[in-house]
């Protein structure tokens, strides 16, 4: 238990990362088209290319890979700052989310020259959107059971399968997919590999699926006989597995699993400074921010892990289990708040907001590895399985 | 070292068997005085004054080796009042002083004081009276036992009091360094709490297996961590780096986060740990007994975290990420 809670150590963000911070307000003070909070609310959900390719103008999309391919070059902490400061705003940055938190890194840890220089720039540029393919239909917390197939053939590779939840899939260019390249589903971690799929293939069909606030921020992807070049496979075949689980390090600790729900707690605030708060409602807003102010520096803790090249895994885990319930806790909390007295005049936007955030709020603890999976990894770590 | 070497003097004097004795007022004037002669209740002092000139990161880990040893005198509530009176240009006296939030000035001129941490044993007490911070000698109070089986609580009555206010120190200062030192007690506590029980899963048998083997058990005790480390790294915010006193508002979030955990771990600790955790014999007690008290001293959650809304409401225009971010 110790050698878990002794990682987190408080951590200060060094202050070039500080100085940062006011560069990124000023070019979201200037660029952000002052969309109402429920589409802010969408965060990390809020697809727009054009946003995305202005902060690309800027240098900020594969903000951490190297000048060489197109990137900033700059630390994990500066990256820390820019997403912070993006969700926050509510800024619409799901076109190019996946690729600078987890494709772009992956593609330069394990690519081969020729697949960092082809993908890399392009990353940076904002013309190559990524996402991730790891779900299937029968395949979901159980994810090393995946039965989309990679068959060797002469010039490559033929891919059959299906995933499914792919977050965006229909405007990305490219999937990194987790699939098995040798044995059978029952050999579970072993015999998987990770391909990137140009979704513009012969035989790949991307149908959006529509969710219950009437976005549609998730896709099918069916891959019929799909002919993969030697090429698409990235890193070592067969080491699909612990390629998935450093790249999860990098996708569970953010900042975006504490502030899924901020914009709806900024929009509260305002209300209530306009108003007049009771005792009850400025404890239960001093809560949440008690809680947010603690998990940001939980996961500054984890960033310089990150930094020190570390995989934090099972600290990354911890902070996006608390992290989640906290984002869940804002919408269910203002539900009963906003409606506690029937004779207050309603206020539609804020309404909207929290309705939006009530219903996508279950997707927070499922993305990304449910609650049960991450409790799972923090009980192995403490010896118990 | 250093925190290795007061480690050990904790674990000699406070072993579960000695709190046990001193929950019930016996040999504390034996402790207190190995404490004294330890050094420890100089250890903010400059080195000059033959003090240990600690910082603040340095005092949290000495703390949080307190509150594992679940600790019932104001050993950390006296480092902090003697921090507190050597800001103000005075000497501290002698001996225990705890600290509390404020005493209620009656007409008839007597003053009072709920629900005092140590109030049975200690020397002085520093506590807020208006906007004054004043210090009492508890030799004259009357000392009310609260009536909580194996705790040194106490109400604190003075007939007239006549104390001079503390020049130099405000009731918010005074509350900071409470507020903080609970909030590291608490995290101290919690994550022996944590341990006992996370043992105990592994070597409690049932069905033919460790408890612990068992998924539902298995996620307790991860939620039960979770929330130890949030303790942690809030308590941290109270004692960041080379500050030499604490700020008002990491103090109520330090307090506020680890007095909310509170709950949690102790109801799961003793759930997990079925009947036995409930028997004065085991160690459990100990601990989650400190634990709902350093919840309650100097406020409970709901003051604290009114204590942070009012803070950001205050801030016109101010997000709550750059809010959390100044802490």
């Amino acid at each position: 238990m110790n050698h878990l809670l002794d990682t987190f150590h408080l951590a200060q963000l060094p202050p070039e990362a500080e100085a940062f911070r006011a560069e990124v307000k000023a070019f979201l003070a200037d660029m952000q088209p002052k969309a109402p909070p429920s589409k802010r609310a969408r965060s990390w959900m809020g697809f727009d290319a054009d946003f995305s390719r202005k902060l690309a103008g800027r240098g900020w999309v594969g903000i951490t890979l190297p000048a060489q391919y197109g990137g900033a070059g700059l630390d994990p902490f500066r990256r820390f700052v820019l997403v912070e400061e993006l969700l926050s705003a509510g800024a619409p940055v799901a076109a190019h989310w996946i690729a600078d938190r987890q494709s772009g890194p992956l593609i330069l840890r394990y690519g081969t020259e020729a697949q960092k220089a082809a993908y890399l720039p392009k990353i940076c540029r904002g013309e190559a959107f990524f996402c991730i393919g790891m779900s299937e239909p029968n395949s979901g917390s159980d994810l090393a059971s995946v039965r989309t197939r990679a068959t060797p053939a002469a010039d490559g590779w033929v891919l059959n399968g299906q995933k499914i939840w792919t977050t965006n899939a229909q405007h990305c260019q490219y999937m990194i997919a987790l699939v098995r390249t040798s044995g059978v589903p029952e050999d579970k971690q072993k015999g998987l590999s990770q391909f990137i799929i140009d979704l513009s293939l012969p035989g790949v069909t991307v149908r959006p699926i529509r969710d219950l606030t009437g976005d549609a921020h998730f896709a099918e992807v069916v891959f019929e006989n799909v002919a993969l070049r030697p090429d698409a496979l990235i890193g070592e075949e067969g080491s699909g597995w612990e390629q998935v689980n450093a790249e999860l390090a990098f996708e569970r600790s953010g900042p975006e699993r504490i502030y899924s729900s901020i914009v709806l707690l900024d929009a509260w605030i305002e209300q209530l400074r306009r108003t007049e708060a009771t005792r009850d409602q400025v404890a239960a807003l001093g809560r949440f921010v008690t809680h947010v102010a603690t998990l940001r520096n939980m996961s500054i803790a984890v960033t310089s892990k990150l930094a020190r090249h570390e995989s934090p895994v099972v600290e990354a885990a911890l902070v996006k289990d608390l992290g989640t319930e906290l984002e869940q806790a804002i919408p269910a909390y203002l539900e009963a708040a906003i409606a506690s007295d029937p004779e207050a005049a309603g206020d539609g936007e804020l309404l909207r907001t929290v309705a939006y955030l009530s219903q996508i709020s279950p997707t927070f603890s499922l993305r990304g590895g449910t609650r049960e999976i991450l409790r799972g990894m923090i009980a192995r770590s403490l010896g118990l399985r | 070292m250093f925190v290795e070497a007061i480690a050990n003097i904790l674990k000699d004097r406070f072993s579960p068997q000695a709190l046990r004795k001193i929950g019930q007022g016996v040999e504390v004037r034996e402790v207190w005085g190995a404490i004294e002669e330890a050094g420890f209740l100089e250890l903010l002092a400059p080195e000059e004054a033959g003090g240990a000139g600690l910082v603040l990161g340095e005092l949290y880990p000495i703390l949080l080796e307190v509150g594992k040893h679940a600790v019932p005198l104001p050993i950390g509530q006296t480092i902090a009042a003697r921090a507190i009176l050597s800001k103000s240009g005075g000497g501290a006296p002698a001996g225990m002083i705890t600290i509390a939030p404020r005493c209620r000035c009656e007409p008839d001129g007597s003053l009072h004081i709920a629900n005092v941490i140590g109030g049975l044993v200690a020397d002085h007490v520093l506590v807020g009276c208006g906007d004054a911070v004043l210090l009492l000698d508890c030799s004259a109070a009357q000392r009310d036992w609260i009536g909580v089986h194996g705790s040194l609580s106490a109400d604190l009555k003075w007939v007239r009091g006549d104390a001079v206010p503390i020049e130099g120190v405000t009731v918010d200062e005074l509350d900071a360094w409470d507020g903080a030192v609970l909030a590291v007690l608490m995290a101290g506590a919690a994550r022996r709490a944590g341990e006992l029980t996370l043992q105990y899963c592994q070597d409690r048998s049932q069905f033919g297996r460790s408890i612990g083997k068992f998924q539902v058990i298995q996620h307790q005790l991860s939620v039960i961590v979770e929330h130890i480390a949030a303790m942690s790294v809030a308590a941290q915010m109270a004692f960041a780096g080379g500050q030499r006193h604490p700020g008002k508002l990491a103090a109520a979030v330090a307090k506020a986060r680890c007095a909310e955990a509170v709950q949690v771990v102790a109801a799961a600790a003793h759930g997990l740990h079925g009947a036995i955790g409930i028997t004065e014999e085991y160690d459990l007690q100990l601990l989650t007994r400190c634990l709902h008290e350093w919840r309650m001293a100097h406020g409970s959650e709901l003051y604290w975290n009114r204590v942070v809304g009012m803070a950001m409401l205050g801030r016109e225009g101010v997000k709550v990420s750059d809010f959390a971010r100044q802490v």
